[in-house]
C-alpha cells in the first residue's frame, strides 16, 4: 500500500513526513519539494511521474540518502535518514539502497563482473562468497555469459541490466531507478521493465522508479506524479490512498 | 588488496597519458640519482678521510712545494706517528683523455699512513725493491686491462721532464678496504723521481701526510707545525684530512647548492606534471566517482583510490632510479679520472622513493581531497 496523505500505519518500510526541499539560485530560493507525505510498504512498485523540473529525481535522491532535505523526515525500515553525518549515510546507502541510472552509470574500465561485484567489495565477504553473489546477480538479469565483457562490448539494454545486477547484488532493502529506461529502445525497454517487475514479483524487492514514460509507469503497481513540489496520486487528487501494492 | 583492480583499472584507463606521467618521474629520479651520486662522490672525499691524518701543504697553494727536510722534523713533534709525503705527477698515458692521477709516494710511510689502501705483501716487497716500480688502483688496472708486470708508459710536461716519458713496471695493484675508497691512483717511488727531476725540485715535495696517535691532539700538532715555519720562505698549512678535502671540493664552486637547485626545480615541475594530471583524472571521471560514492563507497575510499593512483604512477617511475643504478657505472667508467668514481648507493635510492612518495602524495592530495568532498548529486550531473 501507497499513502501520501502522511497518516500511514506504523511498520511502513518508507516513510516520509512533511518533505521540503529548497534550493538556491543566486538570490532566489526555489522550492522543489513542499511538504511532501510518503509511505510506502516493502514489496510497493511506485512510479512517479511528472513533468521536468517538478522534483521527480530530487525527491528519489532524498529517498536514496544521495542528498537532505531542507525540512522533513525520511525513515527507512526504522532508521531516521535524514539526520544521518554524511558517513553513517554513505554506509546506510551501500546496505540499503540498490540504484539503477538513466545512462547505466557502469565503470568503463571495468568487466561486467568487477561492475557488479563493486558494492561487494564495501562487505566483508571473502573473494570466493563475493563470486558467488556475482555470478547469481548475473544469472537473475540473463548476463552470466556476459562476465568477462567491457561495457563498451554490450548493448544499452544489456548495460542496464549489468546496473541492475550491480543494484541487486548486495541485496538491498529497496531499489531506486531514475529514468531506467530513458536510454532504451522499446525492446530493451521492455526487457528491463520485464526484469524490474520480476523483481518485485518473484524475489519482493521494493522499486520506486521515476520515468516520464507512461507505459513504463504503467508496469508499476502505483503510479504517483508530482507537481510543482507536490505528490499527487495518478486519479489527480492530493492526499488519497494510492492503489494497493502487491 | 581488493580495491587495487580499481585502482590498477583506472590507472591503465589513459595508456598514453600514464607511460608519460611516469616516464615524467622516471627522468626526473634518474636525474635525481644522477645528482645525488655526484654530490656524494665530490662529498666523498670528506666521509673517506681518516679523522687520525693530517695534511700539510705550502701556505701559499697546493702547487707550490715545501722542502722534504720538514719531514724528520715533523715526525719528533709528540703525537706524530708516521708521516709520508707525494707529489703529484701530472703525467700522460698515451692520450691526455686517459687522466688518472698519479703520485710519487714516500714507500717507506705509504702503508703506514694509509692502512685502508691495502697491497699484498709480496707485491709490496717487490715494489721496494724494484726502482720502476709502481702499484695501481684496481679501478685503473681494470680500465686500461692492464696486469702485474706490464710496462708502462707515461709523460709528463711539469718539473722540467717534458718529452721524457717514464717507464713504469706494474708490481702491484691496491684496493680500498671499503668500496668508496679510490681505486684509481698510480704510484711510484720518490727515488726513481728524484733522480730525473732538476736539482730544484730534488729536496720538494708536493704535500705531507701525517699520522698522529689521537685525533684529539689534532688541533694542536697542526698548530706545532705551522708554527714551526712561520716566517720561513716554506710557511705550511696544516689540517685535519676532512677539512682539506672539503676545501679541494670548494674550488669545484658551490656543488651542494647547484645539486640542491637544479633537484628542486625538477621536483617542483614533476609535481605540477603530477598535480595536473590526477586534476584531469578527477574531472574525467567526476561522475564515475559519484557512482561508487552513490553506490556506498564512502569519501576516505575515494581519497584513498585518487592518492593510490598518484602513488602507484610515483612508485613505477621508480625505474628511473633502476636505471641510474645500471647506467651510472657505466657513466663513472666512461668518465673515469674525470669525476670521482659515481656509486648509487643504497641511500640515493632510499632518498629517491620517498622523494618519489612524497611528491606522489603532494601531487594526488590536492585532487583527491576535492573529489573526497564532492557532493554526490553534484558528481552524478557531472558528465
Amino acid at each position: 500500500m501507497v499513502r501520501v496523505e502522511g497518516n500511514g500505519v506504523a511498520g511502513s518500510l518508507i516513510q516520509v513526513r512533511g518533505l521540503d526541499k529548497t534550493y538556491r539560485r543566486g538570490s532566489e530560493d526555489i522550492d522543489v519539494l513542499q511538504g511532501l507525505n510518503l509511505d510506502v510498504d516493502k514489496g510497493d512498485f511506485v512510479a512517479f511521474m511528472g513533468p521536468s523540473g517538478s522534483g521527480k529525481t530530487t525527491l528519489l535522491n532524498l529517498l536514496g540518502g544521495l542528498d537532505v532535505p531542507t525540512r522533513g523526515t525520511i525513515s527507512v525500515a526504522g532508521d531516521e535518514i535524514t539526520h544521518m553525518s554524511r558517513g553513517k549515510l554513505t554506509d546506510w546507502r551501500a546496505r540499503h539502497v540498490g540504484l539503477i541510472f538513466q545512462m547505466y552509470n557502469l565503470i568503463p574500465v571495468l568487466t561486467a563482473f568487477q561492475n557488479v561485484e563493486l558494492p561487494l567489495l564495501l562487505t566483508k565477504l571473502s573473494r570466493a562468497e563475493r563470486r558467488k553473489h556475482v555470478e547469481t546477480a548475473l544469472s537473475v538479469v540473463g548476463l552470466d555469459d556476459r562476465m568477462g565483457h567491457f561495457p563498451r562490448q554490450l548493448s544499452g539494454g544489456q548495460e542496464q541490466r549489468v546496473a541492475i545486477a550491480r543494484a541487486i547484488v548486495a541485496d538491498p532493502t529497496f531499489l531506486l531507478c531514475d529514468e531506467p529506461t530513458g536510454d532504451l529502445d522499446r525492446k530493451s525497454a521492455d526487457d528491463v521493465m520485464n526484469l524490474i517487475k520480476r523483481l518485485v514479483q518473484e524475489y519482493g524487492k521494493t522499486v520506486l522508479m521515476v520515468t516520464h514514460d507512461p507505459l513504463v509507469a504503467r508496469q508499476a503497481n502505483t503510479t504517483l506524479h508530482l507537481d510543482k513540489g507536490v505528490l499527487v496520486e495518478a486519479g489527480g487528487r492530493q492526499g488519497v490512498v494510492a492503489g494497493g501494492a502487491s | 588488496m581488493k580495491f587495487g583492480r580499481l585502482i590498477l583499472a583506472n590507472l591503465l584507463r589513459k595508456k598514453a597519458r600514464l607511460v608519460l606521467t611516469i616516464g615524467s618521474f622516471a627522468v626526473a629520479l634518474f636525474l635525481f640519482a644522477l645528482l645525488g651520486v655526484v654530490n656524494d662522490a665530490f662529498s666523498r672525499g670528506a666521509d673517506v678521510v681518516s679523522a687520525n691524518r693530517l695534511v700539510t701543504i705550502n701556505r701559499t697553494s697546493i702547487i707550490n712545494t715545501i722542502p722534504l727536510s720538514y719531514r724528520d722534523e715533523i715526525v719528533r713533534i709528540p703525537g706524530v706517528k708516521y708521516i709520508t709525503h707525494d707529489n703529484w705527477f701530472g703525467g700522460v698515458y698515451q692520450d691526455p683523455k686517459n687522466f688518472f692521477p698519479q703520485f710519487v709516494i714516500d714507500p717507506e710511510n705509504q702503508r703506514q699512513v694509509y692502512p685502508e689502501l691495502i697491497v699484498s705483501d709480496d707485491q709490496w716487497n717487490t715494489f721496494l725493491k724494484d726502482r720502476q716500480g709502481a702499484v695501481v688502483g684496481a679501478d685503473t688496472m681494470k680500465r686500461f686491462g692492464w696486469k702485474i708486470g706490464d710496462r708502462i708508459p707515461i709523460s709528463t710536461t711539469i718539473y722540467g721532464l717534458a718529452g721524457k716519458p717514464f717507464e713504469f713496471n706494474i708490481d702491484g695493484v691496491y684496493h680500498g678496504a671499503k668500496q668508496e675508497d679510490d681505486q684509481t691512483q698510480f704510484w711510484f717511488q720518490w727515488e726513481y723521481f728524484k733522480e730525473s727531476v732538476p736539482d730544484s725540485i730534488k729536496g720538494q715535495v708536493g704535500w705531507y701526510t701525517v699520522r698522529i696517535a689521537n685525533p684529539d691532539d689534532a688541533p694542536r700538532i697542526a698548530r706545532t707545525i705551522d708554527n714551526m715555519y712561520l716566517n720561513s720562505p716554506y710557511e705550511t698549512k696544516t689540517e685535519t684530512e676532512s677539512a682539506f678535502a672539503q676545501g679541494w671540493v670548494k674550488q669545484f664552486g658551490n656543488i651542494k647548492f647547484l645539486i640542491t637547485s637544479i633537484g628542486t626545480v625538477v621536483f617542483f615541475t614533476l609535481l605540477l606534471v603530477t598535480g595536473n594530471t590526477m586534476a584531469i583524472s578527477v574531472r574525467e571521471r567526476t561522475n564515475e566517482l559519484g557512482v561508487l560514492k552513490a553506490i556506498g563507497f564512502p569519501d576516505r575510499a575515494v581519497l584513498g583510490f585518487i592518492l593510490g593512483e598518484s602513488m602507484a604512477i610515483a612508485l613505477a617511475g621508480c625505474v628511473g632510479l633502476l636505471l641510474a643504478l645500471v647506467a651510472i657505472p657505466q657513466l663513472s667508467r666512461a668518465m673515469a679520472g674525470l669525476l670521482p668514481p659515481l656509486l648509487v648507493t643504497a641511500k640515493t635510492l632510499a632518498y629517491g622513493v620517498i622523494a618519489a612518495l612524497v611528491v606522489g602524495f603532494a601531487g594526488g592530495i590536492l585532487p583527491a581531497w576535492g573529489a573526497m568532498r564532492m557532493r554526490v548529486v553534484t558528481a552524478l550531473r557531472r558528465v
